[in-house]
C-alpha cells in the first residue's frame, strides 16, 4: 500500500493515474503554447516600438508596479483584495508546479524546496490556498450581492459579462480546493496507515479538510486523493487556457506590460518610432488608421486590460456622457483583436477603425487630462493611443469643422483665434498697468535673462490677459530681468499635437525655437501648464523651463514676496489642479506653500485634488470642439468644489480659468463661487513696500 | 462612367483672420498683413467635385484666374484631392470685372473637356457673378444655391437649391452645366501641413491670353464696365438692446422678441 500516495501509482476505476496526467499535461501546454502563439499574431505585425531599453529600470517598475502592486490601495477594497489574490498567486506559483508534476513522478521536489525549507513553504502555502480561497468567496460575493457602479456595462458598449467574471473567479477557488482536498486526502491516508504524514498549517484549509477526512475509508480517500488530483490538473489547464479569451489573461501579460511600459510617462509618442522629424516627410501613412498600426505594446495593453473600470470611473469625459470610455476604449479593441485574429482560419482585418470600431466624436472627446493612466494598475497607456487615432484622422481629412478654423488660424498667424501678430503683445499695452510694469520685447539687441513665454490665450483673450499682466508685474517683483517674444512667438502648438496634428505642430515649434534661441536667454517661464508641457517635453534643446507657481514658491520662501493678509476672512479657497502642472507634471506643491503662505487664507481640499484631480474641460483646442455632452466637465468640477466647502477656486492655467468661470455661469453660482488665477491672487495680495521697523 | 469636374476658384482675405479696415486712401481695404485663403465656398465646391469623383469616377480640376500668389490655393486643393490645379494669368487680366473673368474662364473651359463646372455661390469679396454669366457665355444651363448634388447618370444631375426659409427644391439639370455651390452642402475635408507639404513642389501650369485665344481688349481693366469707385465700413449702430430685469423676465422677454421676428412658430 505504500504506493498509495505516489500520484503516479493511484488507479481509480480501473485507470492508471501517470498515463492520464501526462495526457492532460501534453494537451494543457499544447494548447496554452497553440493560443498564445495566436494571440501573438496581432502583435507580430504590429508597429515597432522601443521598449527594450534601460532594463534596470524597467525592472524597478516591475518590483514596484507588478510585485509591489502600487496601484491598488487606490481603491481600498477592490485593491486589498487584488493585493492578497496576487500575493496568494506568487505564492502558489512553485506549490501549483510542485503539485502538477506529482502527478508524473512521486519524488519531484522543486529545487530549493526540499527538507526544511520545503516544509516551511507547505506551510505558508497552506494558509495561501486558504487566503486566496477566502478572497475568492468575497470577490464573487462583492460581484453577485453588491455591484459596484464601475462594472456596469452601458448598452451603448454591448453586454457584459458577468458570469464570466464569476465563473473564473468560481474556478479559481475550485483550483484551491482541490490543491488542499489533494494534500488534505494525502495526509488523512497516511495517518490511517500508520505512516508520519505531513503536517498541514493549523486552521488552514488542508487542516480542515485533513481533520474532516480523517474517519473516512481508506477506499474513499484514495478516490479523493486521484479525484483532487484530476480536478485540480484539469482546472490548472482550463484556466490556463481560458484566460487569454477574457480579461484573467492579464494573469500570463501583466508583468511583461509593466515591464515594457513607457518609461518616460509624460513624453508623447513620436509619430514612428525610429523616424526622425526630418524624415517624417518619407513617411507614408500617419497615426493609426487599422488595427495594425497599434504598436505591439500597445495592443499588449489591450491584451492586459483586466475590465476593472478605474480608468473610466476617474475619466472626465466619461462622467459627463461624452461617447468615451477609456475601459471600453480598450475592451473594444481587445475584441476586435479576438475577432479578427481567430484561433482557427486567417486573420481578417478590412476595414479602419474610425467610424467602425471607433467614432470620430469618441476620440474627439478625450482632454488628454490623464486620470485614467494616473489609476491603471497595469499602466496601459490611453494618450499616446487617442493621439494616434487621431493622426490617422488628421492625415485622412477628417477633421470636425471647428477645429479646421482654429487650425488654420494656426498655421497663418499663430494663434487659434486668426488674430493678428502683430497685436499679440497688446494686453501688455494697457496705461494702467505700464504705469507699473513695463514688458519689454526681447531681441537680439534687447536681452534678458528670462523669457515670459505667453502663448495664445493669455496673449489674445480678453479676460485671460490679466494672467499675463499680473504675471509680469510678479516677475518683476522677484526682480527678474525678463521681456517677450511679442509678435514673433507663436502658439506652443501643446494641443496642435494633442489633436494629432503633428507637422503643423513642429512648425510652431521650429519657429518658436529659433526665435527663443535668437534672443539668447538663460530660462523661461510661463504662466500657462500646457505651454509649460510643450516647452519641457515636446521642445528640444531650449534652457529650462518653469512654471510661474514654481518661481512664486520659490520667492515666498526666500521672503522676495510677502502678503498681506485676505481681506474677507470668510472666504474658503479650493486648489483646483491644472491636469498638465500636476498630473503630467508633479507640481503639486509649490501652488499649496504659495496659497499657505498667504495669511488668515482658508483652504480645503476637494475630494478629487493632486493626480486625482479632475479635469476643467480641456485646453487649447479643446475650447473650439462641440462634444457630445449631457453636462460641462467644469459643472461638475465647480460642483466639487461647492462639496468641499469653498467658495474661492484658485486655479493656475488659463484654460482651466475659462472653463471654470464659465461652468460657475452654466451651474447658476455666480456671485457663490469665484474662481481666479493663482497670479491674480498673488498679485493681488503681495505686500508691495516693504514695512519699514517703527 | 466618369465626370470631368472642373472646379473655378478664387482667392480671398479670410475673412475670420483678417481685422478688415480701410486703407488711408479710403478707396481699398488695408491690404498689408492680411492671410489670404481660398474662397470659403469654392472650397465647399471641390470637397463636392471630390465626392462626385469618388462616387462615380473621373477628374477634378481646379482652376483660378491671378497672379503668382494665387497658386496656394491650388496647391491647397490639390492636397485636398484635386488630380489638376491650372493658374490662369496674363497681364492682360488685370483690372478685369466679373465679365471679364467669366470671359477669360470661357476660353478655358473650351480649351477642355468639362462635364460639370462648379462655382462657389460668391466669393467674400465678390458679386456672385461670374457662375451666372459664365454658363451664359458657354450656354450651358445654370442653377445657384445648389445644396446637393446626384448624378443620375451620365447625362442628367439631381440638384436641390436652397430657397427662401431654408426650404429646398429639387431640380434635374442636364450636363454640362453650371452650378454656384453653397456652403454646408458638405463637410470639407481637412488639409493638413503633411498635405501641403506633398504638393509644395508639383508644377503648376499657367495658361495666359494667347494660349486660351482671348483677346485681351475684351478683358483686363479698360474692357471692366463695371468699376469701383468707393469703399467705406458702415457707420456702427446702435448697441444691442441689454435685458436687464429678474431671469425669468428676461427669459420671457426673449421669447417674445423672437417670436416677433418669426424665429418661433
Amino acid at each position: 500500500m505504500e504506493g498509495l500516495y505516489s500520484a503516479p501509482q493511484v488507479t481509480s476505476w480501473l485507470i492508471p493515474g501517470q498515463p492520464l496526467f501526462w495526457v492532460i499535461h501534453v494537451l494543457g501546454v499544447v494548447c496554452f503554447v497553440y493560443i498564445v502563439w495566436k494571440r501573438l499574431t496581432p502583435l507580430l505585425r504590429a508597429e515597432r516600438d522601443f521598449r527594450f531599453d534601460r532594463p534596470w529600470a524597467r525592472l524597478g517598475m516591475v518590483l514596484k508596479f507588478w510585485l509591489g502592486q502600487w496601484k491598488h490601495p487606490r481603491y481600498r477594497a477592490a485593491g486589498t483584495v487584488h493585493i492578497l489574490i496576487f500575493a496568494g498567486f506568487v505564492v502558489l506559483a512553485a506549490r501549483a508546479f510542485s503539485v502538477l508534476a506529482a502527478g508524473i513522478s512521486a519524488n519531484f521536489v522543486m529545487p530549493g524546496l526540499s527538507g526544511r525549507a520545503g516544509h516551511t513553504y507547505d506551510l505558508v502555502t497552506d494558509y495561501a490556498a486558504t487566503l486566496v480561497f477566502i478572497c475568492m468567496v468575497m470577490a464573487i460575493t462583492r460581484r453577485l450581492v453588491f455591484k459596484p457602479a464601475r462594472y456596469a456595462v452601458p448598452a451603448k458598449y454591448g453586454k457584459g459579462h458577468p458570469a464570466d467574471a464569476i465563473l473564473l473567479l468560481v474556478l479559481i477557488a475550485v483550483l484551491m480546493v482541490a490543491d488542499s482536498l489533494f494534500a488534505a486526502a494525502k495526509a488523512a491516508g497516511q495517518l490511517q496507515l500508520g505512516q508520519t504524514a505531513e503536517s498541514l498549517a493549523v486552521l488552514s484549509l488542508p487542516w480542515m479538510l485533513k481533520n474532516a477526512l480523517v474517519p473516512a475509508q481508506l477506499f474513499t480517500l484514495r478516490h479523493l486523493y486521484f479525484g483532487a488530483y484530476l480536478v485540480h490538473q484539469l482546472t490548472f489547464y482550463f484556466l490556463l487556457c481560458y484566460r487569454p479569451f477574457g480579461i484573467q489573461f492579464h494573469v500570463e501579460t501583466s508583468l511583461f506590460n509593466v515591464f515594457f511600459a513607457k518609461l518616460e510617462r509624460d513624453a508623447l509618442k513620436p509619430v514612428k518610432w525610429g523616424v526622425t522629424d526630418e524624415k517624417l516627410d518619407q513617411v507614408k501613412s500617419f497615426g493609426v488608421k487599422n488595427f495594425e498600426d497599434f504598436t505591439w505594446k500597445h495592443m499588449l495593453d489591450f491584451y492586459s486590460c483586466a475590465d476593472c473600470g478605474r480608468c473610466s470611473d476617474n475619466c472626465p469625459s466619461h462622467a459627463v456622457g461624452r461617447p468615451l470610455s477609456p475601459r471600453f476604449f480598450t475592451i473594444k479593441a481587445r475584441d476586435y483583436a479576438f475577432h479578427h485574429y481567430p484561433m482557427f482560419g486567417a486573420p481578417n482585418n478590412e476595414a479602419p477603425l474610425v467610424g467602425n470600431l471607433y467614432s470620430e466624436d469618441e476620440l474627439w472627446s478625450c482632454t488628454t487630462c490623464g486620470a485614467c493612466e494616473e489609476e491603471c494598475p497595469l499602466l496601459i497607456e490611453y494618450i499616446d493611443k487617442i493621439v494616434d487615432l487621431r493622426r490617422g484622422m488628421v492625415d485622412g481629412g477628417n477633421v470636425p469643422q471647428s477645429l479646421q478654423k482654429p487650425l488654420k488660424a494656426l498655421e497663418d498667424r499663430g494663434n487659434p483665434y486668426g488674430r493678428m501678430e502683430k497685436k499679440r503683445a497688446e494686453w501688455a499695452n494697457v496705461p494702467a498697468f505700464q504705469q507699473t510694469c513695463q514688458v519689454k520685447t526681447l531681441d537680439k539687441s534687447n536681452g534678458a535673462d528670462t523669457l515670459f513665454f505667453v502663448d495664445s490665450i493669455t496673449s489674445y483673450d480678453d479676460r485671460m490677459q490679466s494672467i499675463g499682466r499680473a504675471t509680469a508685474k510678479i516677475l518683476d517683483h522677484v526682480g527678474e530681468s525678463f521681456g517677450i517674444l511679442g509678435a514673433k512667438e507663436k502658439d506652443s502648438g501643446h494641443e496642435v499635437r494633442r489633436f494629432g496634428e503633428e507637422l503643423l505642430f513642429a512648425a510652431l515649434r521650429d519657429h518658436n525655437v529659433e526665435a527663443i534661441k535668437a534672443c539668447g536667454v538663460r530660462r523661461i517661464v510661463t504662466a500657462d501648464p500646457h505651454a509649460y508641457n510643450a516647452l519641457k517635453r515636446d521642445y528640444k534643446d531650449l534652457p529650462p523651463v518653469e512654471h510661474i507657481s514654481q518661481v512664486m514658491a520659490r520667492g515666498v520662501k526666500t521672503g522676495k514676496i510677502k502678503f498681506r493678509a485676505v481681506e474677507n476672512k470668510n472666504d474658503v479657497y479650493a486648489y483646483h489642479d491644472p491636469c498638465y502642472l500636476g498630473r503630467h507634471n508633479q507640481i503639486y506643491d509649490a501652488p499649496r506653500d504659495v496659497l499657505d503662505a498667504i495669511p488668515g487664507l482658508k483652504r480645503v481640499e476637494m475630494n478629487r485634488s493632486r493626480d486625482r484631480s479632475f479635469c476643467c474641460g480641456g485646453g487649447g483646442l479643446m475650447l473650439f470642439y462641440e462634444p457630445k455632452e449631457d453636462q460641462r466637465i467644469g459643472v461638475k468640477r465647480v460642483e466639487m468644489a461647492a462639496e468641499a466647502g469653498a467658495n474661492v477656486i484658485v486655479t493656475a492655467c488659463p484654460f482651466c480659468l475659462v472653463n471654470i468661470e464659465d461652468a460657475i455661469k452654466v451651474a447658476g453660482l455666480e456671485g457663490k463661487m469665484t474662481v481666479l488665477d493663482l497670479v491674480e491672487l498673488v498679485d493681488q495680495q503681495i505686500a508691495r513696500e516693504i514695512p519699514q521697523a517703527a | 462612367m466618369n465626370v470631368e469636374i472642373l472646379v473655378c476658384a478664387k482667392r480671398v482675405p479670410d475673412t475670420s483672420e483678417n481685422e478688415i479696415a480701410l486703407n488711408g486712401a479710403g478707396n481699398d481695404i488695408e491690404r498689408d498683413d492680411l492671410v489670404y485663403s481660398i474662397n470659403e465656398s469654392d472650397n465647399y465646391a471641390v470637397e463636392e467635385a471630390l465626392q462626385i469623383v469618388a462616387k462615380v469616377g473621373g477628374n477634378v480640376t481646379v482652376v483660378t484666374v491671378g497672379g503668382e500668389d494665387d497658386e496656394e490655393i491650388l496647391r491647397r486643393e490639390m492636397a485636398m484631392g484635386a488630380n489638376h490645379g491650372v493658374l490662369v494669368t496674363d497681364d492682360a487680366f488685370d483690372g478685369s470685372d466679373g465679365r471679364g473673368i467669366a470671359t477669360i474662364l470661357k476660353a478655358f473651359v473650351e480649351k477642355g473637356r468639362y462635364d460639370l463646372i462648379l462655382t462657389g455661390v460668391q466669393a467674400d469679396d465678390g458679386a456672385a457673378q461670374v457662375g451666372g454669366m459664365l454658363a451664359a457665355m458657354l450656354d450651358y444651363p445654370f442653377a445657384s444655391l445648389v445644396n446637393s448634388i446626384e448624378v443620375l447618370d451620365g447625362k442628367k444631375l439631381k440638384i436641390s437649391r436652397e430657397i427662401e426659409g431654408g426650404n429646398k427644391e429639387m431640380n434635374e439639370i442636364d450636363l454640362p452645366c453650371v452650378l454656384s455651390i453653397q456652403t454646408g452642402i458638405n463637410e470639407p475635408r481637412y488639409v493638413g501641413m503633411r498635405g501641403i507639404r506633398q504638393v509644395a513642389s508639383v508644377p503648376i501650369p499657367t495658361r495666359g491670353a494667347a494660349d486660351l485665344g482671348v483677346d485681351p481688349g475684351t478683358v483686363g481693366e479698360k474692357a471692366a464696365k463695371v468699376k469701383r469707385v468707393d469703399y467705406f465700413v458702415p457707420v456702427v449702430g446702435k448697441g444691442a438692446e441689454m435685458l436687464r430685469g429678474s431671469r425669468e423676465e428676461n427669459i420671457d422677454r426673449v421669447v417674445e422678441l423672437v417670436a416677433a421676428k418669426g424665429g418661433l412658430k
